[in-house]
């Protein structure tokens, strides 16, 4: 997501344009047959700089949920906040009960809504995973709502470049019921081609997973990847004295 | 303005018209819309060759102008490109530079090699410097191997080993990435094309319709046509389209006289001069 124009607001004296600063790129998210797996890069841009190459831009939520952003880091840190005043009050209750991913997909989804009608969104896509015991059993849950409020539920996510890059992968390759080791290898195979061809990502990736027995953020690696094409070590080889 | 045949053409942009157009703009005047090809086109090199492929939906903004329009143009027996963008571009400009290549071939009694239509073309698009808008993926075998070469708008190209351009590059490009491998062979070369330009045919609004692939070895080119037709017409009516009296209920039936008649009164007095 890079710099868009500004939006402006009716109100007087006060105009809230907004731009995003620091972003960070995509995030993709699927579920698996324990849960849900989710992985982004470590890196958050600052216009076209390399700003901070070691951020988290997935966290936990409660005991239930991940919650995984791209966009604006300052506005994902301030929906942070939202939310841990959220999960507090609920476990002030003391009612046994906790925030499923459900419920907090649709806080979210109110909060961005209404922020977007006020003209001053919270700049980000927010991808939200989790699984939680209901009715018919362990409940895998996976949504993504974006800044102006558009949110749904899928098998399978992807935001901003991975939109493009990932989802055609993912609606070819995804399976009901994927093992862990097969869906990290889809999604290495989703992050490779980002890193290949989206100009905001680093080499340095964080996968995350949500489970019954609660969450894991593994610490963050590199993914190999190859240039060693033929065509790329003399690409004027045909044609001496083109350009 | 594509300048004569006789005359080499001097260089740089001709702005004879740009002022006649501005001033009709200005006059109020709505300046056409562009056909685009919305497309998704791809090339790989194989071990043997080059395959190319191309989706063959038209699209002229939200509608479909043609569902099966051609992507992939001749441009000599063993040189094919395909071609996204507007559509008028890309096939005024192919069609122009396989006549100069056809035109050489007779100067030189030679097969046409990939870098010359390569040449031909960069150097047409950087004289209109953007303004034709085609976006190639031009491929072919000639006597020094096989070749593949993306062609931008504004007259840069690149020589990849496998190349993706249009609207659902993206899509066709995260398939190559993940499973492209030099000295794949020719069922293989195939089936992977196929498969890009299918992600780009289901994952992009502006590619669809079937998949049109061309295969060129040395000696050997094979257009394969609508090799895959991933959209059929699933619904067809039983009854077909031919409306027998009967299928639809009639519930009143009136009937108005297109002639009126009238009746004549016999006698009456004779007309009046």
């Amino acid at each position: 997501m890079g710099s868009q124009a500004p939006a402006a607001a009716g109100g007087g004296q006060t105009q809230r344009t907004q731009y995003p600063y620091v972003t960070g790129t995509s995030v993709i998210a699927l579920k698996y047959k324990d849960g849900v797996i989710m992985a982004c890069d470590t890196g958050a841009s600052y216009g076209s700089t390399l700003r901070y190459k070691s951020v988290e831009r997935i966290k936990a939520v409660g005991k239930h949920s991940l919650i995984g952003a791209s966009g604006e880091f300052s506005d994902f840190q301030e929906i942070l906040r939202y939310l841990d005043e959220l999960t507090l009050s609920d476990h002030m209750w003391d009612d046994g009960n906790s925030l499923g991913p459900k419920e907090i997909h649709s806080y979210l989804t109110r909060v961005m809504y209404n922020r977007r009608n006020k003209f001053d969104p919270l700049w980000n896509s927010l991808v939200l995973g989790g699984v939680k015991k209901g009715p018919k059993g362990d409940e895998k849950y996976l949504g993504m709502v974006n800044m102006i409020g558009t949110h749904f539920e899928e098998n399978h996510i992807a935001t901003g470049f991975g939109n493009h890059l990932a989802i055609p992968i993912l609606r070819a390759e995804w399976r009901e019921d994927m093992t862990f080791e097969e869906a990290v290898k889809l999604v290495e195979k989703c992050l490779l081609v980002l890193l290949y061809r989206d100009r905001s990502s680093i080499n340095k990736f964080q996968i995350a997973k949500i489970t019954t027995e609660g969450s894991t953020i593994y610490p963050p690696y590199s993914l190999k990847t190859y240039w060693g094409f033929s065509h790329f070590e003399n690409p004027a080889q045909g044609a001496v004295g083109s350009w | 303005m594509t300048g004569s045949m006789d005359l080499p053409a001097k260089g740089g942009f001709s702005f004879e018209l740009c002022r006649r157009n501005d001033m009709l703009e200005k006059k109020g005047l709505k300046l056409p819309g562009f056909r685009k090809t919305g497309t998704t086109i791809v090339g790989l090199v194989f071990q043997d060759g080059v395959v190319l492929g191309a989706d063959t939906r038209a699209t002229e903004g939200p509608i479909v102008a043609d569902k099966n329009c051609e992507k992939i143009h001749f441009m000599a027996p063993n040189i094919y490109c395909c071609g996204a963008g507007t559509a008028a571009d890309t096939e005024a400009v192919t069609d122009m530079v396989s006549s100069q290549l056809q035109l050489h071939r007779y100067a030189t009694g030679r097969e046409s090699r990939v870098v010359t239509a390569l040449t031909l073309l960069k150097s047409h698009l950087f004289r209109y410097q953007g303004h034709v808008s085609a976006a190639l993926v031009l491929g072919g075998v000639d006597c020094t191997g096989p070749h593949l070469h993306t062609v931008y708008p504004h007259g840069s190209t690149d020589t990849l080993p496998f190349a993706t351009m249009g609207s659902g590059s993206l899509a066709a490009m995260s398939v190559f990435e993940s499973k492209y491998k030099e000295g794949l062979t020719r069922e293989e070369g195939i089936q992977l094309v196929a498969e890009a330009i299918c992600a780009g045919i289901f994952n992009d609004l502006g590619s669809g319709s079937n998949v049109d692939v061309c295969v060129i070895t040395k000696g050997k080119t094979e257009y394969l046509r609508n090799h895959q037709l991933p959209n059929p017409r699933t619904y067809v009516s039983s009854k077909g389209y031919s409306f027998t009296k009967g299928q639809t209920e009639v519930l009143s039936t009136k009937i108005t006289q297109l002639k009126q008649t009238a009746e004549v009164a016999e006698g009456g007095d004779a007309m009046e001069e």
